[in-house]
């Protein structure tokens, strides 16, 4: 087996949200941090998708953030093909910087509004210095907007002019600029229409075969998630509760949340599948319960639930991080 | 792809802001065409008044005693030469009144331009940084904010006049314009901040900083170009505020040198003829500076609604 | 039938009067909702699902209006009614349920004011009755400690708890109808599942009829009974949910459900439509799909399609009429 493209070790980050310093002086308040993301480790084969799905406030997209460099971490370290990307700076980090790329969930916000098209597309061209000229840079920004599936001459317009979907494209062309080897997608199609998403979703699996792409893609929407991963990250306040390969989840999840997820999608055939009921909603983040955080809404939880918090560990052939599960109870 | 006509040329920046919200909104606003056309003229006349006056009232060569204390033309005793009459030394009010605006719009514009760029490259910096040189510059504004403008601006001229006893007339100016730009800057530092706070975490910025470009680049050339719209509406407004300032400054005696009377040194002066009739000498600078000011507020408060995208 | 129809929306137009021209936003609307009954209206941005509930609220943001046909709450006319009138049959026979919980409680009042004031409105009763009215209500919608909670703040409770109290206050003054805009999509999909299954059991107990505007066919197929599908400000198919989402009838419906990534089964590609739908501005001649359409004929392009009986469904094709219909 090839080392990953991608590893995560143990991977946190920690958000001061106190209130500001007079505030607390003067109101007795505590610090207040959110644990946004709790040891989290996994790792991505070259060519291959890795989903992370999760409710709001899981960590997912802090997850995402952290990858790309956007927040540094508190713990724990992130690897690129072998090597630390927090050992990385000044020309290194350019060079790491071109080899990975991010889409973003919002298609309104994540173009400038006062840029034209060609120089949002451009500006990773210019910025690391890979075309020589105007003329090279339109042709390069051209083929990039064919790959997909818009025209050269949309490069003179400017974002408003534009749909969800394709404003979506042009961020996917804009991340392929440099040739990257790995994009991390966060929630890309969720705030599209489902003909529009069909669309997104085609292209990207498009690209992904004709040039190799590593996909780290997260999303709230399991059936998304189903059409485009190889492997499955559940998360859940932070933490990791499950990672299995797709068909594996899908078939058997194991984790009481994981079930609790699949059981939530409404079944649009209406093939008549027997539904746990829902409990509760996700616990306020500044106040994480002890122990395994998922307890206070899990129907196997014991004693041993709420003091000790749950590893990742491998059982038979899926990681879990559940007592019920390593104990052989469900 | 559903666009319409992909291969027709994008139009260029011309033709899109005559065909945009801004100028339908324009055309539609009576109030706003008026001031406009207001304004226009007199920025035209000061703009322009060694050209446009019918005498030059500084040129102590041409003044004439004999004319001195004339009443407008349409009055009795009044001449057509000078059509608002003249003050005691026979200058010609109309004349003065444009040289004067001249000075007046020169400083204000100026002032406001200095304060444009301080308070919104504050604006940026405390926005994009965060942390302690946030706290620190909003802490200045507030220091700033606790002193009235006239006191500050005061405060300024003061601290020049002492340090530099026997000063040109353009460092004059420039202490002035500098102490008005002061007393005006706070406003765009805070809402520029606020802008930039706001358009830091969105998505465009991330993207940026994904990309590998520099803070200071993504400051300028990304934020930047978002947070200008309500700076354009306050710097309208304060231009108003500005010539206000300077009146006020120079009524006072200690704005612009005696030797280029602004709007506010001429209203001073004929402020001492009121009692003895000769009301012309005052008033009608005065109403060149409500006008002026006027129509400059109505045309920025015209630009806020335009620009604001709720509203349309 | 026997029961008359509560609710009957008849050759609905709605128009936006801009710079550029008249918009037609909604283009020959026609519908009916039957007591107790749950209507789906679903389609993608811009099809008109919203502005549809808003016409039949009465909350149609100026410029729009509404320029033609009727719209009828137990046989009596409400589209042209002046606005006090309006406002006394909205909150009394309709409630209304909005996206955002967030902005559909006054966050300065306690919850318990906003429901007894709405309680006290439209029905009357004193204000102890009210607030028992109010805490009962509370309850039904699953809200734990009830008679303490009533005299929160909306900020006090989360999102899924916060449009449970939008949902207790939509039934507050015992509505027949509820209009419910997207009332799920902020919600996470675990909490999505509660508030349907709630939404649909206390509709049901308090004999209500909803209209549930969505773009998300999974609500629909678990809360409706009947679904009318929207595409350009027109309805393209409508008819029982079952047989919309596994026959169906319409060219745009079979590609809707298409596109949706199943969970069932496993494909490399989903189908896609081709294109976009139309902008208001270049709504096409004819059916509003043709260009999209790879079933489309000549008479597409020339002629608009009324909705016909298709089997189980009633669409707006003309393959139906000419008996080409397949799945």
């Amino acid at each position: 087996m090839t080392a990953p493209l991608v590893e995560v070790h143990d991977l946190a980050k920690t958000f001061d949200v106190s209130a500001p310093w007079l505030n607390r002086v003067v109101e007795r308040k505590p610090r207040q941090f959110v644990h946004a993301v709790d040891g989290v480790s996994f790792g991505i084969q070259r060519g291959k998708t890795l989903a992370l799905v999760g409710e709001s406030g899981c960590g997912k997209s802090t997850v995402a953030r952290l990858l790309v460099g956007l927040y540094a971490p508190t713990r724990g370290e992130v690897r690129f093909a072998g090597q630390r990307t927090a050992d990385l700076a000044g020309a290194e980090l350019r060079a790491l910087r071109r080899r990975m790329q991010m889409i973003f969930q919002d298609p309104y916000a994540s173009l400038n509004p006062r840029w034209k098209v060609l120089q949002i597309v451009g500006e990773p061209l210019t910025e690391h210095g890979l075309v020589a000229g105007e003329a090279a840079l339109r042709d390069k920004v051209s083929e990039l907007l064919a790959s997909v599936g818009l025209a050269a001459a949309d490069g003179e317009k400017f974002p408003h002019q534009f749909s969800g979907g394709q404003r979506q494209r042009i961020s996917i062309a804009r991340a392929l600029a440099t040739q990257p080897e790995f994009l991390v997608c966060d929630e890309p199609t969720s705030a599209l229409d489902v003909s529009v998403q069909a669309q997104v979703l085609n292209i990207m699996k498009d690209l992904q075969k004709s040039r190799g792409l590593t996909y780290l893609f997260i999303s709230h929407n399991l059936a998304v998630v189903r059409h485009v991963s190889d492997e499955v990250g559940v998360m859940y306040l932070g933490r990791l509760v499950e990672l299995a390969d797709k068909r594996e989840l899908f078939a058997r999840p194991r984790h009481p949340y994981t079930r609790m997820l699949l059981d939530a999608i409404p079944d649009i055939h209406m093939t008549g599948r027997a539904r746990t009921p829902v409990q509760g909603e996700v616990p306020n983040p500044l106040n994480p319960p002890s122990g395994c955080a998922f307890h206070p809404r899990c129907l196997h939880a014991t004693a041993r639930c709420t003091s000790e918090r749950p590893v990742l560990a491998d059982i038979r052939g899926v990681r879990v991080a559940c007592h019920a599960v390593e104990e052989g109870r469900i | 792809m559903n666009m319409p006509s992909p291969t027709a040329a994008a139009p260029s920046a011309l033709r899109r802001f005559f065909d945009g919200d801004v100028w339908y909104s324009f055309r539609n606003s009576p109030v706003a065409m008026l001031a406009a056309v207001i304004a226009f003229v007199c920025v035209f006349c000061a703009a322009f008044a060694p050209w446009v006056s019918p005498h030059n009232p500084f040129d102590l060569a041409s003044l004439n005693l004999a004319d001195a204390r004339l009443p407008p033309a349409w009055a009795e005793d009044g001449q057509m030469r000078y059509l608002l009459g003249t003050d005691d030394q026979g200058r010609d009010i109309l004349s003065a009144l444009f040289y004067g605006a001249r000075i007046s719009l020169a400083v204000g514009m100026a002032s406001v331009l200095l304060s444009v760029v301080a308070g919104v490259g504050l604006g940026l910096l405390a926005g994009f940084a965060g942390g302690k040189v946030d706290a620190f510059i909003m802490r200045v504004c507030d220091v700033m904010l606790s002193f009235p403008s006239i006191l500050i601006a005061l405060l300024i001229d003061g601290v020049g006049r002492a340090l530099f006893p026997n000063a040109h007339d353009t460092l004059a100016f420039g202490v002035l314009i500098f102490a008005i730009a002061l007393s005006g800057w706070v406003q765009y530092a805070r809402t520029v901040r606020g802008s930039t706070m706001v358009e830091r975490n969105k998505e465009y910025v991330q993207a940026a900083r994904v990309i590998g470009v520099a803070p200071w680049r993504i400051m300028f050339r990304h934020v930047l170009p978002n947070v200008m719209g309500p700076v354009l509406v306050l710097a309208t407004i304060q231009v108003a505020a500005a010539i206000l300032t300077e009146a006020t400054l120079s009524f006072l005696g200690v704005g612009v040198p005696p030797t280029s009377p602004s709007l506010g040194t001429l209203i001073r002066i004929g402020n001492d003829f009121l009692f003895s009739g000769e009301w012309w000498i005052t008033i009608f600078p005065g109403v060149m500076l409500v006008l002026i000011a006027l129509s400059v507020n109505l045309l920025g408060d015209w630009l806020r609604d335009a620009l604001n995208p709720r509203l349309r | 039938m026997a029961t008359a129809a509560l609710l009957e929306v008849d050759h609905l137009r709605v128009e936006f009067p801009t710079r550029r021209g008249t918009l037609l936003a909604l283009d020959d609307v026609s519908f009916s909702i039957d007591p107790g009954e749950v209507l789906g209206v679903v389609g993608e941005s811009g099809a008109g699902k919203s502005l549809t509930g808003a016409a039949i609220i009465g909350l149609l943001e100026p410029p729009g209006r509404i320029a033609g046909g009727q719209i009828r709450l137990e046989g009596q006319r409400i589209d042209n009614l002046p606005y006090e009138k309006m406002r006394a049959i909205r909150g009394r026979k309709i409630g209304a349920i909005f996206q955002d919980p967030l902005t559909s409680l006054n966050p300065l009042y306690t919850i318990g004011r906003q429901l007894t004031e709405t309680i006290q409105t439209h029905l009357p009763v004193s204000s102890e009755e009210a607030r028992r009215r109010a805490i009962r209500l509370l309850q039904e919608t699953g809200i734990p400690a009830a008679e303490q909670r009533i005299d929160q703040y909306p900020h006090q409770f989360s999102g899924g708890m916060r449009q449970r109290v939008v949902i207790a206050l939509a039934l507050a003054a015992e509505p027949k109808l509820i209009v419910a805009d997207e009332p799920t999509t902020a919600l996470d999909v675990s909490i999505q599942a509660q508030i349907i299954s709630l939404l649909k059991r206390l509709c049901k107990e308090h004999g209500a009829a909803v209209m549930l505007v969505t773009h998300d066919m999974g609500v629909i197929a678990e809360t409706c009974d009947r679904v009318a599908v929207m595409y350009a400000g027109r309805i393209a198919e409508i008819g029982p949910v079952h047989d919309v989402i596994n026959v169906p009838a319409h060219p745009y419906t079979v590609g809707l459900m298409g596109s949706i990534p199943a969970m069932d089964e496993e494909r490399e590609r989903l189908a896609q439509i081709e294109g976009a739908m139309p902008r208001l501005t270049a709504i096409p001649r004819g059916c509003a799909f043709n260009p999209r359409c790879p079933r489309a004929m000549e008479r597409c392009r020339q002629e608009r399609p009324e909705l016909m009986d298709a089997g189980a469904t009633r669409s707006a094709c003309w393959l139906v009429q000419d008996r080409k219909v397949s799945t």
